[in-house]
């Protein structure tokens, strides 16, 4: 009696596991048992790999001159990564689970968006490191809202959600995160209110090289957007 | 290395170079030093120092500068050394920085004129007064200087960080490329270069592919070949064009799908690329292999040989700790029988393509007392290991040899740990296994 109790306890733990993992993002390189992992260090075995590529690609834009090898190579590893976790993704998924219906396509695309939209913006960027002496570019270049980014790889098929509505999301998921990037050397006409044709960007301008300081909760929330397990919402960042 | 100096940063040698005959090797650092060994001619006299390399001369080639335009501080490493074929007594060479390229001309001064008519020995002014009579200077030998003088400099003409330097055959031109745009010299011309490839995306959020090393072939003045960071390889021909941006040749290979993970671009990313010293073949390393391409198949390489297949399973922690961004170099041997680069754990690897036979050697001081044969290593990757055997967990990845050199007739090559240089002569363990 007690072992068939075990037993179906031990059953329903599975299935609630299963669904977990249905909701969860794929994350084959935290299973233990993968080859790559029973190698990690400890320090790697707590972070998903989309955290560790966002970090890298942070840390490697904050350099006063970027590595461009380093940055481009991890640029393409997290579109990768992103179109692995995207269920709509035209790439061929990596062998891994298919995230679960609990994740809303808006959602991720909003999410990607926001996140595409500041490394657009600081890829662009690095076009500044040539010649001071041109203005910072208008990102009219990147055409209006509703359409993708400008240049985005076709695979990408999140970023063509783009909506309207996701505008006033990406103003509010944004500006916390550009609220400490002093761009007065930036503020011109070109950022005048009447260029709303433009593509939305965050009141503070993104134009300066430098970029944005993730902190670990912000970072956490975006991860947990992705993840489907919380609803967008304004993040609670300094000075709020 | 002094062995005075405790060795810093600045003392790590960032590449490695044979002259044309492999009399002379040079070095260069991450403090902006080129040192220059030549070998001592081998003699009856002195048996025991058997072609032995001596330090030639040392002199300081780059300065850490600061670009005040855009607040940059420009590294002094030097990234490459490439020597100009020797045309009369002296040597030259070209060594760069990540933005700056410059020629030095290296002279032997043996003799020294004594018996000046104005100056006394020590180079003062004599009294006019006691000069009575004139008297020709006469040349007298004196010991052995060797000189260094910077012949040319040419700046800005990169904006990105040049990765490469290769001489033409015509001993004329040579070219450097940086991560977007390659561009085409004159010995003899610093303030202008032509731009012959540009891979610059009109927006840089469109880039995703950067130029990773760069060579003109050894025989055709026209053709040149350069790698990118998705793995391939393009073959270029200046006769085409005036700009290269069209290859004429697109070397790939198709991604293997059972290999495919998220890291499969950074690892195919070429890290180098040597034409044979035949010409007909070029050798490409990325971060798992080195592969023979023949000039003829662009569909595929001819030979692909595994430099540590044991790292494939633990590329995530590499991508963690920026170890699979490593840069390692690639070198053919002479009759281009042999090639070989360098791995981790101060480990190089030889493969000889006509015996398919592989050896992995230790380059460390522990492992290497003078003259003393280099014994086979072996890697192992659990299930029975043997005695000397190196598990995988137990590899030390700060210990990269990333640079070697071979040098151009003999067994003889260098090899670049960090801070020190081994030199490796025919002496070395002939067991492959």
């Amino acid at each position: 009696m007690m072992l068939s109790k075990g037993l179906k306890r031990k059953r329903e733990e599975e299935e609630v596991e299963e669904e977990k993992e249905a909701l969860a993002v794929d994350t084959w390189w935290l299973d233990p048992g993968h080859p790559a992992v029973a190698q990690a260090p400890p320090a790697v075995a707590s972070s998903s790999l989309f955290d560790l590529s966002v970090l890298k690609l942070h840390h490697s834009l904050r350099q006063s001159e970027p590595d461009l090898r380093h940055l481009v190579l991890v640029v393409n590893t997290l579109r990768r990564i992103q179109a692995s976790m995207a269920p709509t993704a035209a790439l061929p998924p990596v062998p891994s689970p298919p995230a679960a219906p609990g994740v809303a396509d808006s959602l991720l695309a909003s999410s990607d968006a926001a996140l595409s939209a500041s490394m657009a913006s600081l890829l662009e960027d690095l076009s500044h490191i040539e010649g001071l002496s041109q203005a910072p570019q208008p990102l009219a270049d990147e055409g209006p809202p509703g359409r993708p980014i400008g240049g985005a790889p076709p695979s990408l098929g999140t970023l063509d959600l783009l909506g309207p509505a996701t505008s006033c999301l990406l103003d509010d998921g944004l500006e916390g995160l550009f609220e400490d990037i002093d761009t007065s050397m930036y503020d011109s006409e070109l950022w005048a209110p009447d260029s709303e044709g433009l593509k939305p960007v965050p009141e503070d301008g993104s134009g300066k090289a430098e970029a944005p300081e993730l902190d670990e909760a912000e970072l956490d929330y975006l991860m947990d957007v992705l993840v489907g397990t919380q609803a967008l919402e304004r993040p609670s960042g300094p000075g709020r | 290395m002094p062995s005075h100096r405790v060795p810093s940063e600045a003392d790590i040698i960032s590449t490695v170079e044979f002259n044309h005959t492999g009399e002379l090797l040079a070095t260069g650092d991450k403090g902006g030093r080129v040192v220059i060994f030549q070998r001592e001619p081998e003699s009856k006299s002195a048996p025991r120092s058997q072609g032995e390399y001596d330090v030639y001369s040392t002199f300081q080639s780059h300065e850490p500068e600061f670009d005040y335009l855009k607040s940059l501080e420009i590294e002094e490493k030097i990234n490459k050394i490439k020597w100009l074929p020797q045309q009369n007594a002296a040597h030259s060479l070209l060594s760069t920085n990540d933005k700056t390229i410059k020629l030095w001309k290296i002279t032997e001064r043996d003799k020294r004129p004594e018996g000046y008519n104005l100056k006394d020995e020590e180079g003062k002014l004599k009294d006019l007064s006691t000069v009575t009579s004139l008297q020709v200077p006469v040349l007298k030998p004196m010991d052995l200087m060797v000189e260094v003088s910077p012949r040319r400099v040419f700046a800005n003409g990169h904006t990105y960080h040049i990765n490469s330097i290769s001489v033409n055959s015509d001993c004329e031109t040579y070219m450097s490329a940086d991560d977007l745009r390659i561009n085409l010299w004159h010995l003899a011309i610093t303030d202008r270069s032509f731009n012959i490839v540009d891979i610059k995306p009109a927006n840089m959020e469109d880039l995703t592919e950067v130029i990773t090393a760069s060579e003109f072939h050894p025989h055709h003045c026209n053709l040149f070949v350069y790698s990118s960071s998705k793995g391939s390889l393009r073959l270029c021909d200046m006769r085409a064009a005036a700009l290269c941006d069209k290859h004429s040749k697109l070397f790939e290979e198709p991604e293997d799908p059972s290999n495919r993970s998220f890291f499969s671009e950074i690892i195919s990313s070429v890290s180098d690329v040597k034409f044979s010293h035949s010409g007909r073949y070029m050798l490409t390393r990325d971060y798992l292999t080195v592969k023979v391409w023949d000039l003829n198949m662009e569909a595929r390489p001819i030979e692909t040989y595994q430099v540590h297949e044991y790292l494939r399973s633990k590329l995530c922690s590499l991508y963690e700790n920026d170890c699979i961004f490593d840069k390692f170099e690639c070198a053919w041997n002479g009759s281009d029988s042999v090639i070989m680069t360098g791995a981790y754990n101060n480990f190089f690897r030889m493969f000889d393509r006509n015996t398919k036979r592989d050896v992995t050697l230790e380059a460390s001081r522990e492992s290497s007392k003078p003259r003393a044969v280099l014994k086979p290593r072996r890697v192992c990757v659990g299930g029975k290991r043997r005695r000397d055997d190196i598990s995988v967990d137990s590899l030390d990845f700060t210990k990269k040899i990333l640079h070697t050199a071979w040098h151009p007739a003999e067994n003889i090559i260098a090899i670049a740990a960090t801070n020190n240089l081994y030199i490796f002569q025919d002496k070395v363990n002939s067991e492959m296994h």
